[in-house]
């Protein structure tokens, strides 16, 4: 009874498996299709940019729709740059990249080798108050502290912007530490015992084997400032000092519904980010790991 | 006598360390005192105050707080916004990350190919972005009504009609649910083999599988999406800002003036800081109790590997 039951389930196991195997090419086929159609259809919204932004007007308008610019119109974005005078938002928002990049990677990797690295009294508490400053919603300081720098005539300076990277961002400082802590502490009691500071130990040493978390650190704060709008917003006036962001809102409210030259300006401000996603996908990636690794 | 010197050498030596330990927290501790304690310090005072940046300072009681919850129909409409946007958006951009994870997380020809158009969109963020979808969602030129009407959808006026531009925004949030993907991405990739393995030999199937096995295990992911994704929604802005009607932020009626938008128009436009600061406390008030209700309500669902905590 029990041997028959057996034999017919190796019979239709054997013809099964055949089945299973071309439901499965199916299946890869399906997997196929459907990855490829999400893909397209997330990819579409910049495709549609950069066909408009190569378009005439009249070609936006009319019905139905190109698929591609039949006249190919490079001097929309001539337009866009000159008019929307884009090289100099560029350069103050390379200038703010630039010291916040700076700035965060020094302060952060110091701050975070303390909290790793060396015991001292009250350091779980200071730590968990880091901690818990994350939660805090930044509009829940951001008008005090717009406040505090327009006492200290700082209002239509870059000052606000780049000051408060020097003290660190208690994200990253979190970020950091944990790389750290996989770095052995007997590397440090080495270090030590040759007579090296802790300062020097942190300069020579940690930041030398950290270079992929410094890499992360450095994207984030890269991609936070080119992207940064509340704060040139409240504390920037003069059109000089304007950041890319500020400056395509501008740009935006002079040129109305003038699509091919609004699109041109979006892509002259999102490009570099796309750049610079392709070129260091592993670091965008790295970050959202440590991130995920943080809790489970 | 050798050995209190030693020990007396012993905890110098650890002052010293010590001490160097502050040196090291000091650039977080002076941040954090400057622009944080003391900012949140002085606003909790200013917000029982009508001051104005310039001249005024008065202590007036409760009465901003009495107003924000008796006098400002703003207040509430701004809340309201800004709870439709949350309560839409979260669950659908968790669900569309999780969907893209599931989808990708498979060991085939050129997957890495996918999983990086499919998480392209949410590195994108600010200005530009908005400028894009405004096109794409324009009703003359715009690209979505266009694609609707070729299922036989005669699509709405998105951001011009009131009743449409929430909707609209949250649209443009789901194209980038694809930052999600990543960290659900992960968390699949690390329930054991064995478990699933289990399952087939009590005969689930695909749908049991994922329902019994995964959805479990990547629970405490799920939670952290939906923590940061209420805290995140909560304080959404730039979006109201910078997408509103004619340039107008917040328009068309209001419709898209979130909870911190009106914040930042009562502290910048008028500058009624004090007002402005009462919301803000508010605001943290809500992001707290958010949290701890996410906290206490993650205890009956969520699955922690290795037992409680």
């Amino acid at each position: 009874m029990s041997l028959l039951a057996a034999q017919e389930q190796a019979r239709l196991k054997k013809l099964s498996t055949p089945q299973r195997k071309v439901r499965s090419k199916w299946g890869a086929v399906l997997l196929y299709a459907i990855m490829i159609a999400l893909g397209l259809l997330l990819l579409t919204p910049l495709f549609w940019m950069l066909s408009t932004s190569l378009k005439s007007m009249q070609e936006i308008m009319s019905y139905p729709p190109t698929l591609f610019p039949k006249v190919i119109h490079f001097e929309n974005y001539q337009h866009a740059w000159e008019k929307g005078n884009f090289g100099r938002y560029t350069l103050n928002t390379l200038f703010l990249a630039g010291v916040g990049v700076f700035s965060h990677v020094l302060s952060n990797t110091f701050v975070a080798y303390g909290f790793a690295k060396i015991r001292f009294p009250g350091k779980k508490l200071l730590f968990s108050v880091m901690l818990g400053t994350m939660m805090i919603p930044s509009f829940v300081t951001l008008i005090p502290q717009y406040i505090l720098f327009s006492k200290l005539a700082w209002i239509n300076t870059y000052y606000p912007l780049t000051v408060p990277g020097f003290f660190g961002s208690a994200f990253q400082i979190f970020l950091i530490r944990q790389f750290f802590m996989t770095i052995p502490n007997e590397l440090i009691e080495a270090g030590k015992v040759d007579g090296a500071s802790h300062y020097r130990i942190w300069w020579q040493l940690m930041l030398p084997l950290s270079l992929p978390v410094i890499a992360t650190v450095a994207i984030m704060t890269f991609q936070g400032a080119w992207n940064d709008f509340t704060g040139p917003l409240i504390y920037i006036n003069s059109e000089s000092l304007f950041n890319l962001q500020i400056g395509l809102q501008s740009f935006k409210g002079t040129e109305s519904t003038q699509w091919h030259y609004l699109m041109a300006g979006s892509v002259i401000v999102l490009l570099p980010v796309v750049l610079l996603f392709f070129f260091f996908q592993r670091y965008f990636i790295e970050g959202m790991n440590i991130t995920a690794g943080t809790k489970g | 006598m050798a050995r209190t010197a030693a020990s007396s050498q012993g905890s110098s030596l650890r002052r010293r360390e010590a001490w160097q330990g502050y040196v090291f927290a000091s650039p977080w501790i002076v941040g954090f005192l400057l622009f944080t304690a003391g900012p949140l310090l002085f606003s909790l005072y200013a917000s029982f105050t009508n001051y104005d940046i310039t001249s005024r300072m008065d202590w007036i009681g409760m009465q901003n707080y009495d107003t924000m919850f008796n006098h400002d129909p703003l207040f509430w409409k701004s809340l309201r916004n800004t709870l439709y946007f949350v309560v839409i958006s979260v669950p659908l951009q968790t669900a569309g990350g999780l969907l893209l994870a599931v989808i990708l997380n498979r060991k085939v020809a050129g997957i890495r190919l996918f999983r990086t158009v499919f998480y392209l969109p949410s590195i994108l963020s600010g200005v530009g972005v908005y400028v894009l979808w405004m096109m794409l969602l324009s009703p003359s030129a715009g690209l979505v009504n266009l694609m609707l009407s070729w299922v036989g959808i005669d699509g709405p006026a998105w951001l011009t009609d009131p009743a449409w531009t929430k909707n609209a925004v949250i649209l443009m949030k789901i194209w980038g649910a694809g930052g999600m993907m990543l960290l659900y991405l992960a968390s699949l990739q690390s329930v054991p083999q064995q478990l699933y393995e289990a399952a087939e030999l009590d005969g689930a199937g695909k749908l049991r599988k994922f329902w019994h096995v995964t959805l479990p295990m990547i629970t405490p992911v799920i939670f952290f999406e939906i923590v940061t994704g209420m805290i995140g929604g909560f304080q959404i802005f730039q979006e109201g800002y910078v997408m509103g009607y004619n340039n107008d932020p917040g328009a068309p009626m209001n419709s898209l003036l979130f909870y911190n938008l009106h914040m930042f128009l009562k502290a910048f436009k008028v500058f009624d800081m004090g007002y402005a600061m009462a919301m803000a406390w508010f605001l943290f008030l809500i992001v707290l109790v958010l949290t701890l209700i996410n906290l206490t309500l993650s205890k009956f669902w969520v699955h922690y590997e290795g037992g409680e905590r």
